[in-house]
């Protein structure tokens, strides 16, 4: 079903990007990219941005009038897209030929002094004489990584490789810690596995209601409301729970509105009402599961009435909620989504957690068009949580504290399993200790603009300037860059071949369509080319798909096993979902079928209860913070800021106030206001919504400096999963004269 | 702190209800090291179980084994002594010991007396079993703990007819639970409305008429004299002579603090346990009350909500934090299948601009709605929600957290639609988006119309609209069919259409 949909879209291909402009003064390097082309025939990849991946081709177009020889984006019929591009994904290629590109490695001797060009001979010398210098000095550990969701698989795998045999640091860990990792750790301890959605997305379609959690889906990836869409066009319900009305939640047959960092008294009254209307699954819960007892125990603790003052949902809603969704399953089949919006808090794993309970106690996981699933964020946040740039974590979602995966992944890297580093603490911790007594002098950055994305950016900020070295891989001279000692330009999406690993866990194909601008090198030629220059001859490969099938070894035999995939399937597949362990076995589209991948088989119901916000709302800060996305822009927007349209639809942050608030904060729509808390403030543009509560103020994270609403956010962290509380915290409004 | 005067303090704990079961879980969780000697002492002989839910197996959505709050196994393994069906005799507050019914002494260095009420059984000839020893009479129950619900259940085969006598809010759930077991209810209630502490009279003749389909009929203004016999039919006998034939009669005539034992304790009682700040007795600071027997502040609060703060809040205290309770907003919410009640703080209050009150009524007792609130100095400062109203959630919060409300009070009373789609897509303005996904405006559109776009496919070319989630089409399609039917300039080729789109949509760096 799968392969019939890979075909060329009907849509006529538009050209409105590729006219070179000359660099602002403020760039470094005045030297236009100078492209070759690769190819005319018509490229099939998937999109530079989020985990839908949509598919298109990139075709070369004959060169304008002008000179400008661009790349055309033409959507593709994938499962995941159906032929549909959102605008970041159509502008996608202006990308390849901006004019903010950086070209060539980047060095300066202090913090005080503007960068240099220099050679990548030059720059690498001093990366790796910086390495060496601190390591001897401070020990090994001393040199972190820091790698992102955005990465292919064979660079997180690469990265993890590196960090772990090279520098042997346990200092690694990654952006995706900010996304996905409370639904990881909650899926890993129910499921024992963590796939995002354990069935192919157009089994949503099939489905009869879909309760989503906290996503926002009309925004952060498009072309994924078709599915959403296609329930309702066949009279099935979609309920969005979120404390703003979204453009995902105008969609839904119901929308709950709770209150920020309530989430999780939500889903345990959502529990308590399938459980006293009679919805359970009772054969389905002695049979595949265990622990419901304990679990209930606290969900009859969570009757309506007492979810409806805790969350302000009130309790008709719940009790429609559940209605809809037990309708959907006795016909043909209900679906609980889960998003960032109740997984990016202090206790996003425990939210998680109950939602799996819901729909284990209503007998979904496994079932026909039914289940349970996390909708991924970054493009690669899947591939990126399985191959070892993970604190923890080995290729294949191996626990680095597993003596046997230590000896597997070892003996794939020629070394031996003694020499490999242990666990090392989260990105935001990792980050916190930074050039403090005991932690990391240098820090490599890989796929993250991390000044940008981690929590109080502010104390993040001020860790990376205590660093000895700071060295930063992007192809832009993003917010963390511009702190660096060295930036080395690398190539982007369409100039180079890979894997990524979609929402769906299905391995997909990121193919070359052009040559990288002259003075660009990849990832895995960087990476290379510093371990052979630390002494580590022959061990990386520059190659991408020779460190894919090194990949495939070392994920052999774990949870997330690739070892049956190779590109060549890919091709022919469109796709090859994993857990593959062979080349003679299809891939897994579909898991839970017979059985959960748990000592016992079945699935592990853990009991959790609610607990308050970290920082509530108080008279010195009397209004909740939430943070969350906007279509036009991809995380901290080091791609999308410089793309010129869609920096025209939305150039700078707003901040979503409701007129009454805004009414008593003498605030009117469109001047400027700014956003404080205990940690720091950021500035937005007020914009008069109805669709919020009146106690809440929503704002985009996609900018940096007096913009970045993470100068605002909590970093109090998951007891389990580390995740900080992106979103909730309190704040005052000040008025910006 | 205590903790830190002695390595382990005894903390014994009377009363194993929702108060008492609370806060032993609270105070573990706190002290993780095991600081506290817990012990606790329960009259009843089940286990802790939610009493909140007791309505619901009286209905018979859920069993008793449901409605266990705290597992036998849960105390040892918190190394907690658990002693069930033993009550406290006597508290010595000289030697700070407790005498149980087992003949035990335990010593405590904070008494938490967490003792809760007892149903009220108004006089009236028939209702105890005089001769019986004064237990209640045959086919007579209360409404209070397990054993009462199943003792109820266990009358309840062959019964057509019952009574609850008593109009307050356990009678209601109490009758709307056996009414769905298929029983005639009758409500008899001596005062001139149901739930007179929460409700006003319009609201509860709102009330009665969503009871009466559900089964239950309501007798207000109705004193009984006797519970009798009369020719083989057991009737309840009222004042005027009116006979009420009634299988079983549950008596919900409300409660009284379980104070007994602070009396003989010589702990000041008011109506209930006299606390302070830190729940601890004004005469003796290492004795605590919590709960239904707790008098704070002069109130004595009927719900578990309260209870569960004054837990916390003593949990807190014997733990060594600094912390006060300062009181509990009651919020009751009834809960009943088919009636949507929530009342809260006063609801009987008269507007009074001089004052700053202002009440807001909605009635509609043919669909059984009625929603009442009373704002004081611009917080809501009480509240009847009857009938499913949607704001529901949002009054509870306002009342809850004192926030001011809206500038449009009218959206305390009817939900506010979301921004409705312009139902004509033609009188759309021209800044208004039409294609999110792609960031289209209907001027957008309406150009590129102009320019010779003439189908939704042509559209899509010069401006991309409809080509993300596809689920602005519709609005496409309404807004090429009315570009159709005005004049327009002269038509140009679509490939002109689509260069001058194209050019259009390049932004200047």
């Amino acid at each position: 079903m799968i392969m019939g949909e890979w075909g060329a879209h009907q849509a006529e291909v538009i050209t409105v990007h590729g006219i070179y402009r000359p660099r602002n003064t403020t760039d470094v390097v005045e030297k236009p990219a100078a492209h070759t082309i690769a190819t005319m025939a018509p490229v099939r990849t998937h999109c530079a941005y989020c985990a839908l991946q949509c598919a298109m081709t990139l075709t070369r177009a004959a060169a304008t009038p002008n000179g400008s020889t661009s790349l055309q984006v033409s959507p593709l019929d994938f499962p995941t897209n159906r032929g549909g591009l959102c605008q970041k994904g159509w502008t996608a290629a202006d990308l390849l030929d901006s004019p903010h590109r950086l070209t060539t490695p980047l060095v300066r001797n202090s913090r005080a002094e503007p960068f240099e060009p220099v050679s990548w001979d030059t720059a690498l010398d001093v990366v790796v004489r910086g390495i060496r210098s601190i390591q001897s000095q401070h020990g090994d550990d001393a040199v972190a990584v820091f790698g992102g969701g955005g990465l292919t698989n064979e660079k997180a795998y690469q990265l993890g490789k590196f960090a772990r045999t090279v520098l042997r640091t346990k200092n690694i860990d990654y952006n995706g810690r900010y996304c996905m990792s409370s639904a990881a750790a909650a899926s890993n301890r129910a499921f024992g596995i963590d796939r995002g959605l354990p069935f192919p997305l157009p089994d949503l379609a099939q489905t009869g209601a879909v309760l989503v959690m906290g996503g926002n889906m009309a925004e952060t990836m498009p072309p994924f409301m078709q599915h959403l869409a296609a329930v309702r066009a066949r009279g099935g319900d979609v309920v969005v729970v979120d404390p703003r009305r979204t453009s995902t939640a105008e969609q839904a047959t119901l929308h709950l509105q709770p209150r920020p960092g309530t989430d999780l008294a939500l889903a345990l009254g959502l529990l308590h009402v399938a459980f006293s209307d009679g919805h359970l699954d009772r054969p389905y819960l002695a049979e595949r599961t265990r622990g419901f007892d304990e679990v209930w125990r606290i969900a009859a603790q969570w009757w309506p009435g007492r979810v409806e003052r805790e969350t302000g949902v009130p309790v008709a809603d719940l009790q429609a909620a559940i209605r809809a969704i037990a309708r959907g399953r006795s016909g043909r089949g209900a679906v609980i989504l889960t998003a960032r919006g109740v997984e990016q808090h202090s206790k996003g794993t425990d939210t998680v957690t109950a939602l799996i309970n819901l729909s284990l106690a209503l007998g979904l996981p496994g079932r026909r068009h039914s289940g349970f699933g996390c909708v991924t964020g970054q493009g690669n946040g899947q591939g990126g949580r399985e191959h070892g740039q993970k604190a923890d974590q080995l290729p294949g979602y191996r626990r680095i504290d597993d003596p046997a995966a230590r000896e597997h992944v070892a003996a794939v890297w020629g070394v031996d399993p003694a020499d490999l580093p242990g666990p090392g603490p989260s990105a935001y911790e990792l980050l916190d200790s930074l050039g403090t007594a005991g932690g990391p002098r240098a820090l490599l950055v890989h796929g993250s603009n991390l000044v940008v994305s981690s929590p109080r950016g502010g104390r993040v900020s001020e860790r990376l300037a205590n660093l000895d070295l700071l060295v930063v891989c992007d192809p832009f001279l993003s917010e963390t860059a511009a702190q660096a000692d060295v930036v080395l330009p690398v190539t982007q999406w369409a100039e180079e071949d890979g894997t990524m690993t979609n929402l769906e866990g299905r391995v997909i194909r990121r193919r070359r369509a052009t040559d990288p601008p002259e003075g660009v090198r990849s990832e895995l030629d960087v990476l290379t080319d510093v371990a052979e220059r630390l002494g580590h001859h022959g061990r990386f490969s520059a190659e991408p798909q020779m460190v894919f099938d090194e990949l495939r070894r070392a994920s052999a035999g774990g949870v997330a096993d690739y070892a049956g995939i190779t590109w060549e399937r890919i091709d022919r597949e469109g796709g090859v979902f994993w857990p593959c362990p062979s080349e003679d076995v299809p891939g897994t589209a579909r898991l839970f079928a017979d059985g959960f991948p748990t000592p016992d088989g079945r699935a592990a119901m853990v009991a959790v209860d609610h607990r308050p916000v970290v920082e509530d709302v108080d008279p010195e800060y009397p209004v909740y913070l939430t943070t969350g996305r906007n279509l036009q822009h991809y995380q901290s927007g080091t791609q999308t800021g410089r793309v010129p349209a869609l920096a025209a639809a939305l150039g700078e942050p707003y901040v979503e106030i409701h007129p009454d608030l805004a009414a008593r904060h003498d605030l009117d729509d469109g001047v400027r206001v700014r956003v404080v808390s205990r940690r720091g403030a950021a500035v937005g543009r007020v914009r008069l919504v109805t669709s919020i509560r009146w106690d809440t103020v929503f704002m985009p994270f996609h900018w940096g400096g007096e913009q970045a609403v993470n100068q605002v956010t909590n970093p109090a962290l998951d007891p389990v999963s580390r995740m900080p509380e992106f979103k909730v915290c309190a704040v005052r409004l000040e008025p910006v004269r | 702190m205590t903790i830190k005067e002695a390595p382990v303090t005894r903390v014994v704990i009377v009363g194993n209800g929702m108060a008492g079961s609370r806060l032993v879980q609270e105070l573990r969780a706190r002290d993780p090291q095991r600081h506290l000697h817990i012990t606790v002492i329960g009259a009843e002989p089940d286990p802790a179980y939610n009493r909140i839910l007791l309505s619901s197996v009286l209905a018979g959505s859920l069993t008793a084994a449901d409605v266990e709050m705290v597992s036998p196994s849960w105390y040892a393994s918190e190394g907690v002594d658990l002693r069930l069906g033993v009550a406290v005799e006597h508290v010595d507050r000289v030697r700070q010991r407790v005498l149980t019914t087992a003949g035990e002494h335990i010593g405590y260095d904070r008494l938490v007396l967490a003792t809760g009420s007892r149903a009220w059984v108004p006089p009236i000839e028939g209702l105890v079993d005089e001769l019986g020893g004064g237990g209640l009479g045959p086919d007579v129950a209360v409404f209070r703990t397990l054993r009462d619900c199943r003792d109820i259940l266990g009358r309840l085969s062959g019964v057509r007819r019952a009574v609850v006598l008593g109009g307050g809010l356990l009678g209601v759930e109490a009758a709307r639970g056996l009414a769905g077991r298929g029983i005639e209810v009758e409500i008899v209630h001596p005062l001139d409305r149901l739930m007179e502490r929460q409700l006003d009279k319009e609201a509860s003749q709102v009330l009665m008429s969503t009871l009466r389909p559900l089964g239950v009929r309501v007798r207000l203004g109705a004193h009984a004299r006797a519970y009798d016999e009369v020719a083989g039919q057991r009737v309840l006998v009222l004042d005027d002579g009116v006979r009420v034939a009634a299988d079983v009669l549950v008596v919900a005539c409300g409660v009284r603090p379980d104070v007994g034992l602070a009396r003989e304790a010589k702990l000041a009682v008011e109506q209930a346990i006299v606390v302070d700040d830190q729940l601890a007795s004004v005469s003796d600071p290492r004795i605590h009350a919590i709960g239904e027997c707790a008098q704070h502040a002069g109130k004595v609060y009927g719900l578990v909500a309260p209870a569960w703060e004054q837990a916390v809040v003593l949990a807190e205290v014997i733990t060594g934090g600094k912390t006060a309770y300062r009181g509990s907003p009651v919020v009751t919410r009834l809960k009943a299948a088919d009636v949507d009640l929530a009342a809260m703080g006063e609801v009987n209050a008269d507007a009074d601009g001089a004052r700053g009150v202002e009440v807001l009524r909605f009635a509609d007792p043919a669909r059984g709605r009625y929603q009442k609130i009373v704002i004081r100095n611009n917080r809501v400062a009480g509240a009847i929600m009857l009938g499913g109203a949607e704001t529901v959630g949002t009054v509870t919060e306002l009342f809850d957290r004192s926030g001011p409300v809206p500038a449009d009070p009218r959206s305390l009373i009817f939900p506010v639609a979301g921004t409705p789609a312009t139902a004509d897509p033609a009188r759309m303005s021209d800044d208004e988006l039409v294609c999110r996904c792609n960031t289209v405006s209907a001027g957008n559109i309406r150009q590129v119309c102009a320019d010779g776009a003439g189908t939704v496919a042509d559209v899509a070319l010069c401006t991309r609209a409809t080509t993300g989630c596809g689920g602005c089409r519709d609005v496409v399609s309404a807004l090429v069919d009315a570009a159709s039917c005005t004049p327009s300039p002269p038509r140009h080729g679509a490939q002109d259409a689509r260069r001058r789109a194209a050019a259009r949509v390049e932004v200047p760096a």
